[in-house]
């Protein structure tokens, strides 16, 4: 208890400089925070996607489709429990600036296979008798504050013309990593659009959702997936969906190492800054320090002074910097909800911030301490007065 | 000494210091005995290493050569962490600038080498009190050094000298920062622990109104302890 009176009041015998300190630390931890903040939020796709589900897709490329007689191949494998498929239609609500992710889908077997898209029995029952219905998360239903029953138009992109849908459903998610922006409507009806077309994705999707029995055989049923196709028109590649969701974080792989990188420098940064203080704070009690040894203090008691003076202040600066970290992820929250959907500060997060402080700390603390513990009493006493 | 045991022994004691490429002596093949309560003055010109022995005698410096023995116990044969001990236990310090710590209060500042002690709170509460009694500052205790007097901040470093009841107070120009009166009541209480409590100490001074006080005075010039060792002629 007393050595915690004396780093407090030792922390804040030079007021401007220990708020300064602090400002910066607290500064620092809310860009660290919101920096690894936004690296969970890309990755959020893949922390929610799950072990017991596969993805086909074309063995080319994603862009090409597969043709929609694969389902019946697929479902008799050994191991498969349950197929869907999915189309990315690519539509947009009235301008290209309102984007929001779109599919076609088999709705009986999606949602069979995503039960994180939870969806009130009623309105789930009117989704699955309307051709023509949609579901969209929460989210973007109150961001373009659409009702039950309304109609939306979507201008398709790849799939030409505008296309009609019904608001049938609205679902949320099961918890806060379940992205809550998609529009969801029936396959059949866009296959219905195409074929009247003369399209040539009539009868062709985008990729498969498969589930699988338990995750220890998805290895082999990919394999034998991708078996069934070899050297057939469109060969496949059947990855888990953990793999499939990597595979476009991979694409933005040097903008993430940059990130991490700042978000690392942002720390030693702030290590310099701390460790600045702390030495002109131990160089300035360098005398004082001297009279405790002269009592009889040793290194380790004089050690633990300098620690945990450099403790104090960073982790007021961290404590600081997590309080504001939650209003700025709100605020980004509410700015970039559109491309990151899930923008929640976790508490991998708040660890990651917590030891980093730490670290800071001890190492801003480690020349000073060693200076004030190696001078002789003697050399310390003759710098007071 | 009334022919009880010398409480320190120095043998034989040298030490130099390093400036430089140079080795400059300080101490040269001293020689000399304190006794159980005395009151010794070491006086000398500007660097005649008066201090250095003081720190020597205190434990807060080591030796080239020689040894000193304090209540029997080589104290150059102690390990950093040994002598940090010895010195939290057996001796007391008074330093010219009085070096209080100046974020505790006079209370607190007494209380700090209680911390390296077993004593209970309720118990170090009781020693301070005494302490703070003894040198007549009980009613300025919550105060911080910089809410004192010099006079006031070298009592309340005298209680923090004396709250472990240490075998010998070493006082390093105890009134070298002082206005006159501050010094008389300085010396006064310094006089009183020597007779009422049978403190020893021993004194480093310029001040011949201080060494005047001391029972034993001694010179100290260019490293070498003057024969005469006379009881205080001043």
């Amino acid at each position: 208890m007393f050595f915690l009176k004396i780093l407090f009041r030792n922390a804040f015998r030079n007021k401007l400089r220990t708020c300064l300190t602090i400002l910066g630390m607290t500064i620092a931890i809310l860009a660290f925070g919101l920096l690894r903040t936004f690296i969970n939020a890309w990755y959020a796709g893949v922390e929610a996607s799950s072990a017991t589900r596969l993805v086909t897709r074309n063995a080319v490329s994603i862009v090409f489709p597969l043709p929609i007689s694969y389902k019946d191949k697929i479902s008799q494998i050994d191991g498969v429990k349950l197929v869907s498929h999915g189309t990315w239609f690519a539509g947009v609500y009235i301008d290209e600036k309102n984007f929001f992710p779109n599919f076609a889908i088999e709705p009986k077997t999606y949602l069979e296979l995503y039960p994180e898209f939870v969806l009130p029995p009623d309105q789930k029952e009117a989704f699955l008798k309307d051709r023509k219905g949609f579901v969209a998360g929460r989210k973007l239903i109150s961001r373009f504050g659409w009702k039950i029953g309304d109609i939306v138009t979507l201008k398709g992109l790849i799939f030409f013309g505008n296309w009609d849908f019904v608001l049938r459903g609205i679902y949320r998610g099961k918890d806060e990593t379940t992205d809550e922006t998609q529009f969801f409507f029936h396959w059949d009806y866009l296959n219905e659009g195409l074929k009247k077309r003369g399209h040539t994705w009539a009868d062709q999707v985008g990729f498969y959702m498969i589930g699988v029995t338990q995750p220890e055989v998805a290895t082999k049923v990919s394999l034998a997936i991708d078996d069934q196709f070899k050297n057939s028109l469109a060969e496949t590649l059947t990855e888990t969906e953990k793999a499939f969701q990597q595979g476009f974080i991979a694409m933005s792989g040097a903008i993430f190492t940059a990130i991490q990188i700042v978000s690392f420098v942002v720390i030693i940064i702030i290590m310099a800054v701390v460790a600045n203080t702390m030495s002109m704070t131990t160089r300035e009690r360098i005398g004082e320090y001297a009279i405790l040894k002269t009592l009889g203090f040793r290194g380790v008691h004089i050690a633990g002074l300098i620690f945990g003076e450099s403790l104090v202040i960073t982790m007021m600066g961290c404590l600081l910097g997590i309080l504001l970290l939650f209003p700025a992820a709100k605020i980004f929250r509410a700015e970039l909800g559109n491309y990151f959907p899930v923008f929640n500060v976790e508490r991998e997060t708040l660890f990651f911030n917590l030891v980093a402080s730490s670290v800071v700390a001890f190492v801003a603390a480690i020349l000073p301490t060693r200076r004030a513990i190696q001078i002789r009493i003697a050399d310390g006493l003759r710098r007071i007065g | 000494m009334n022919g009880e045991p010398p409480i320190v022994e120095i043998r034989n004691l040298s030490k130099s210091y390093r400036r430089g490429s140079q080795i400059v002596p300080v101490l040269n093949e001293i020689t000399f005995d304190i006794g159980e309560v005395e009151f010794l003055a070491l006086m000398g010109p500007s660097g005649s290493g008066k201090t250095t022995l003081l720190n020597l005698i205190a434990g807060i410096d080591r030796v080239d050569r020689g040894t000193i023995k304090v209540e029997g116990i080589d104290i150059t044969s102690l390990s950093e962490v040994e002598l940090a001990q010895w010195r939290a236990t057996h001796v007391g310090f008074i330093f010219q600038f009085y070096n209080l710590i100046p974020v505790l209060t006079a209370f607190e500042n007494v209380e700090l080498p209680l911390h390296l002690t077993g004593l209970s709170r309720s118990e170090r509460m009781d020693h301070v009190e005494m302490a703070l009694r003894l040198v007549n500052l009980s009613h300025r205790m919550d105060h911080y050094p910089k809410e004192l007097s010099g006079g006031e901040q070298q009592r309340v470093a005298i209680a923090r000298a004396m709250i472990t009841d240490p075998t010998i107070l070493v006082a390093d120009e105890p009134t070298g920062d002082l206005d006159k009166l501050s010094a008389e009541e300085i010396l006064d209480l310094m006089e009183r622990l020597n007779s009422e409590l049978k403190k020893t100490i021993i004194m480093v001074t310029h001040d011949p109104r201080a060494a005047k006080r001391a029972k034993v005075l001694r010179h100290l010039d260019k490293g070498v302890l003057n024969n005469v060792l006379s009881q205080n002629p001043l």
